[in-house]
């Protein structure tokens, strides 16, 4: 029994922090959030890196590790809060090659795992990077489907989350993917989870950097244990979102037996959690907090929309009930 | 990562669950001194089996047991819905303080009869004016000849008045700041000099006491750490005590949860949304409990020592059983409202969880100012 990083996934997490807070400095990360945009010259160097096969088998040309290794990247991507197509990508390769036919596999994993060919996905309402995708996987009631974006017809959304872009299907008819759909949905929400995760995290560490400078009634507003809790609280959620995010990354690729409610978990926990951090962060930072001006609310808004993406906690509770002997 | 057991460790497990199946002394009696024989007896008969000092060191008559073998002892425990053995406090507490702290005579005298419940101990630490605050604590013992009197009193001394030994930290220097003015003993119960009176709680039992100490003796053998150093000794008793309450504490929620669906399935509530939405956020909260425990275990076997992380898990721990309780009871209706049942005396019992080995306000402080690195109000 051991419930931590090994070396290798302890080096990549280090290794995408660092490479993470070089290229999304917050004025990056502002600046293409007000724009609607990405760089692509910076996707071209994450996929350079190989990050976006990390969880790819090699024969599709990705990199053969597993969800945990992809969950540590994703963690440090919503730490970042970075602008980039990584997560729809992902999750568009995990659906195609959990639940596709050798033939879909062969058709667009090399193009998702190398980054050249990005995957979007999406439901009935909405997807996730869509624009400029060469893949679209739409998930549906209990299935899903895979169609090339140039067949798809799509329209922009106007949606809070300015990091990343989102758009509706108005129309466009896939093939379906034949395969085990379930594990592979559950998969993407351990992804979105790890993304929480890293939101609850960096919001975390905003609110209490502030809180140690912030001076009021000649004192730090961190001593003040209305605010110190508050902190505290944060570490609370962060904490039990992590440690159930991990361990369904670990179940995904060890124990595959208790990934759906395990996933479920992860999902639930996780999106309340990156919410609740990221509303107390505002809360704790006060009227700078609530101004455009501040970066807080990139955080929140994402967190917003990675809670609602695959399910809402409320679904996932229902879930959890279920798989729990409640029928 | 691996968040299984590998093959010693199940064959451990193995190993605790076929020995509490064949020893489990079946449902606790009523009545605190019948249950607390009972408990008593139950320990004897885990020492026989050598699992009294499982976390213990095999040269003072423990099990020398891994962290991990501690974990899966408390979680069979849990899961078997076994008693606590009686001296838990010197277990947990006194015996791990005189083994870090005390001199080879201590150890000698001391040790074994921890282990078979012969000698139970307590603890004096809180008093009526010091709770969270401990260092602030006025109890006083002055030298006398070949020993020190003390005077004062303590409070919420759970089984003091079943106790031989008292844990009792006590001022030795009024002059110095108030950390370092104080002095670890071990104080002899059985003298007409210590009064014990037992306090009612909430659920009508009496776990704890008041203590009155007038000029009660306690000999300079029974100093441990050196005078002065009472703090210091206090403070890894505390840990101690928190990393022992972690151990099976996961398990046991997910045991009463297990109960509570049934609960909700007996009263058909299985569809009611409120009710899967509230028992989901228990299943989680407790899912999260078990994980954050692996984790700073994990931690732990790295660093040696229990982090200031296990007071989320004592935070967490503390919220989930006091919600937990309260949905039964609510779920049960009139039922719920009936004293003595098992699942109203669970709901008063629980309200102590957030106060008892550290306040959850205490554990949110620990937090802030060890973990977040938050100035200190002080």
């Amino acid at each position: 029994m051991r419930f931590d990083f090994d070396d290798e996934q302890a080096e990549i997490k280090e290794t995408a922090k660092q490479f993470l807070a070089s290229r999304f400095k917050p004025e990056v990360v502002r600046e293409l959030a007000e724009g609607d945009r990405y760089d692509d010259a910076l996707w071209s160097e994450v996929s350079e890196l190989g990050w976006p096969g990390i969880a790819i088998a090699e024969e599709h040309g990705g990199q053969g590790l597993g969800m945990v290794e992809l969950a540590v990247l994703c963690e440090e991507l919503g730490f970042a809060c970075a602008p980039l197509p990584f997560l729809a990508n992902a999750a568009a390769g995990i659906l195609v090659e959990g639940a596709g036919s050798d033939a879909q596999k062969e058709r667009y994993l090399p193009g998702i795992a190398s980054g050249a060919g990005r995957g979007a996905i999406g439901d009935g309402s909405v997807v996730l990077d869509a624009e400029g995708a060469e893949v679209v996987v739409v998930l549906g009631d209990g299935g899903a489907s895979v169609l090339p974006a140039g067949e798809a017809s799509l329209e922009s959304l106007d949606l809070i989350d300015q990091t990343r872009r989102y758009s509706r299907l108005a129309s466009g008819d896939g093939d379906g993917l034949e395969g085990d759909v379930a594990a592979a949905r559950d998969k993407v929400m351990v992804a979105v989870a790890a993304e929480l995760v890293g939101i609850g995290q960096r919001a975390m560490d905003m609110a209490v950097e502030y809180a140690k400078e912030r001076e009021q009634f000649g004192r730090p507003i961190g001593a003040y244990q209305g605010v110190s809790h508050a902190c505290a609280k944060m570490l609370y959620d962060v904490e039990e979102a992590r440690s159930l995010t991990y361990a369904a990354a670990w179940a995904a690729d060890a124990e595959p037996e208790s990934l759906p409610l395990a996933a479920a978990m992860a999902k639930a926990r996780a999106s309340e959690a990156a919410w609740d951090v990221c509303k107390s962060s505002i809360q704790v930072h006060g009227g700078i907090g609530f101004t455009w001006e501040h970066d807080l609310h990139f955080l929140l808004k994402r967190a917003r929309a990675d809670a609602q993406l695959f399910g809402t906690a409320g679904r996932q509770k229902e879930r959890v009930a279920a798989l729990s002997g409640l029928g | 990562m691996d968040l299984t057991l590998n093959e010693s460790e199940a064959a451990f497990r193995d190993e605790v669950r076929a020995w509490l199946e064949e020893n489990h002394p079946g449902p606790e009696p009523h009545g605190d001194e019948a249950a607390f024989a009972f408990r008593r007896e139950w320990q004897r008969k885990m020492h026989e089996g050598g699992w009294a000092g499982i976390h213990w060191p095999k040269d003072f008559g423990g099990r020398g047991a891994t962290l991990i073998e501690q974990a899966i002892f408390s979680s069979e425990m849990a899961r078997a819905d076994a008693p606590s053995p009686a001296n838990i406090l010197g277990l947990v507490m006194g015996g791990p303080v005189i083994m870090a702290h005390g001199t080879d005579e201590q150890k000698e005298r001391w040790l074994e009869p921890i282990l078979s419940a012969e000698e139970i101990w307590c603890q004096g630490f809180s008093e009526p004016e010091s709770g969270s605050d401990l260092a602030s604590l006025k109890t006083r013992a002055v030298k006398a000849d070949g020993g020190w009197k003390v005077t004062g009193q303590k409070v919420w001394t759970t089984f003091a008045h079943e106790s031989k030994w008292c844990m009792l930290v006590a001022r030795t220097n009024t002059e110095a700041e108030k950390h370092k003015g104080l002095t670890y003993f071990i104080c002899d119960m059985e003298q007409d000099a210590v009064e014990v009176r037992p306090l009612v709680q909430i659920t009508g039992e009496s776990e704890f006491n008041e203590v009155f100490f007038e000029e009660a003796f306690i000999p300079d053998e029974n100093l441990v750490g050196g005078e002065g150093n009472g703090w210091m000794v206090a403070i890894t008793t505390l840990m101690n005590e928190r990393a022992g309450l972690g151990g099976g504490a996961a398990v046991a929620v997910s045991r009463d949860l297990g109960a509570l669906i049934e609960v909700v399935k007996e009263k058909g509530l299985e569809d009611d949304p409120e009710i899967r939405t509230r028992i989901a956020d228990l299943l989680i909260g407790a899912e999260a409990l078990r994980l954050g425990g692996m984790r700073a275990m994990t931690a732990q076997m790295k660093t040696g020592i229990p982090g200031p992380e296990g007071s989320i898990g004592k935070w967490e721990w503390a919220s989930l059983n006091q919600s937990l309780t309260e949905l039964a009871c609510d779920l049960l209706g009139p039922e719920g409202l009936e004293r003595g049942t098992p699942w109203t005396y669970r709901m008063l019992r629980s309200r102590a969880n957030s106060i008892e080995g550290g306040t959850t306000e205490v554990m949110k402080n620990i937090i802030a100012e060890r973990v977040l690195g938050l100035p200190r109000l002080r």
